[in-house]
């Protein structure tokens, strides 16, 4: 046995597995022997420690869309191929791509009792889902520095495919898992917290022992108008605007939002409208803007009496790689108009 | 998506039609389209009107 090398699979989606990009997003689970695409990397960082027999595949729309039947299908890809190890992405800030990676990590490990590791941008909503389950190595938000990057993954992995002790999160560069360790500290609680106290009233870098959760509770909203009195808004982070983008808003990580006013219309033209959204394939609702903002029910909805009046402005941005910060200040702005105007709810459709 | 909606503190979701035409599919009929777009916004209003304590899907699942 010492003389094998390790087996390692590494998972890719559709685009950093070199079948296509949203074009392909829809395409099933697949497996390719050997390294390709972003798993030469993973091979490059093994060297001699291990050989990536085989690459398994699956675009992001079937994984996002589909995920527990996507995620069996991949576990038994990955199964087939009898690994010692198996790395998922790097996903960056790439969010259905990271939710898959730590679904199939997560399958992986409890299933066929293999040690796993990936690697995602902090943001990545895949990081909070899965983050207490397996070992995500915290990567940037693009792929620029991929080698670097997959070579952190590839050390952690292989430490834990051997065996290795894992020292703390800081040590290696993943997430906290939420495990707790008892360790002997260089000082009391009490004098840690004054020299942490210290630090920060004299502007010095100081690390917590309590780090905030990401996503505190949102108090959830009562309607207090029956909807027969209620104005309704909708937004969408989707991507729709009036044909030539008027606002500029960014085809990803965006910053900016558009109020698109849609007084006396009963129904949306599509040819009247686009879409910027570089995260997902916006064929379809460029054919049908309903399929993103269903203006046309809407507005049947408040002709009967269903709803009181449907709200004459639409905001909309492009929901894709967007920072936690510039989405919460968006939203509270877009919220603060929305107010202003008397609206009492809304319904965001997203993708 | 819906895991992702709950994760981040959406306090009503509702599962919909898919990442690339969430209100409607190109599968079906014009008019069996606008029925699904009708079915998901009637659920939408309905968790409107629904009160959670916490994040909470509706629909399907």
């Amino acid at each position: 046995m010492a003389a094998e090398t390790l087996r390692v699979v590494c998972y890719l989606n559709q685009f950093f597995g070199q079948l296509g990009g949203e074009d392909k997003a829809g395409v099933g689970p697949q497996v390719v022997d050997g390294a390709i695409g972003a798993a030469r990397a993973v091979q490059q960082a093994l060297g001699d420690a291990g050989t990536v027999v085989a690459t398994v595949i699956c675009g992001d729309n079937y994984a996002a869309e589909q995920a527990e039947r996507a995620t069996a299908e991949l576990v038994a890809l990955v199964a087939a191929a009898r690994p010692d190890l198996l790395v998922a992405g790097p996903a960056f800030l790439a969010g259905r791509y990271g939710v898959a990676c730590g679904a199939l990590c997560a399958a992986a490990q409890a299933e066929l009792k293999i040690p796993t590791v990936t690697g995602m941008h902090a943001e990545n909503p895949g990081v909070e889902l899965y983050r207490r389950q397996v070992y995500v190595v915290q990567t940037g938000a693009e792929a620029t520095r991929m080698l670097p990057e997959v070579q952190r993954l590839v050390a952690l992995g292989l430490k834990l495919a051997r065996g290795e002790a894992i020292g703390a999160p800081a040590a290696h560069g993943y997430f906290a898992r939420g495990v707790t360790r008892n360790i002997v500290a260089g000082a009391n609680a009490a004098d840690r917290a004054v020299a942490m106290l210290l630090d920060k009233l004299a502007g010095r870098a100081f690390t917590t022992e309590v780090p905030r959760p990401a996503f505190p509770p949102v108090a959830a909203p009562r309607l207090v108008k029956t909807l027969a009195g209620a104005t309704i808004a909708l937004v969408t982070d989707g991507g729709l605007v009036p044909r030539g983008n008027p606002d500029g808003i960014e085809a990803l990580n965006a910053t900016r939002y558009g109020a698109y006013s849609i007084e006396g219309k009963s129904s949306l033209d599509a040819a009247q409208y686009d879409n910027p959204h570089r995260g997902y394939d916006t064929t379809w609702v460029k054919q049908d803007p309903h399929r993103l903002v269903p203006v046309d029910v809407a507005r049947e909805l408040e002709q009967s009496g269903a709803i009181g009046k449907l709200h004459e402005t639409v905001y909309s941005t492009v929901g894709v790689a967007t920072t936690l910060a510039q989405s919460a200040r968006m939203g509270r702005e877009i919220a603060e108009k929305l107010r202003a105007a008397g609206v009492d709810a809304v319904i965001l459709t997203s993708t | 998506m819906t895991p992702v909606a709950v994760m981040v503190g959406a306090n009503r979701v509702v599962s919909a039609a898919g990442i690339i035409h969430p209100l409607g599919s190109a599968d079906l009929s014009p008019e069996d389209e606008k029925a699904l777009r009708r079915r998901i916004v009637e659920q939408a209003l309905q968790a409107l009107r629904t009160e959670v304590a916490k994040p909470t899907v509706f629909g399907r699942e």
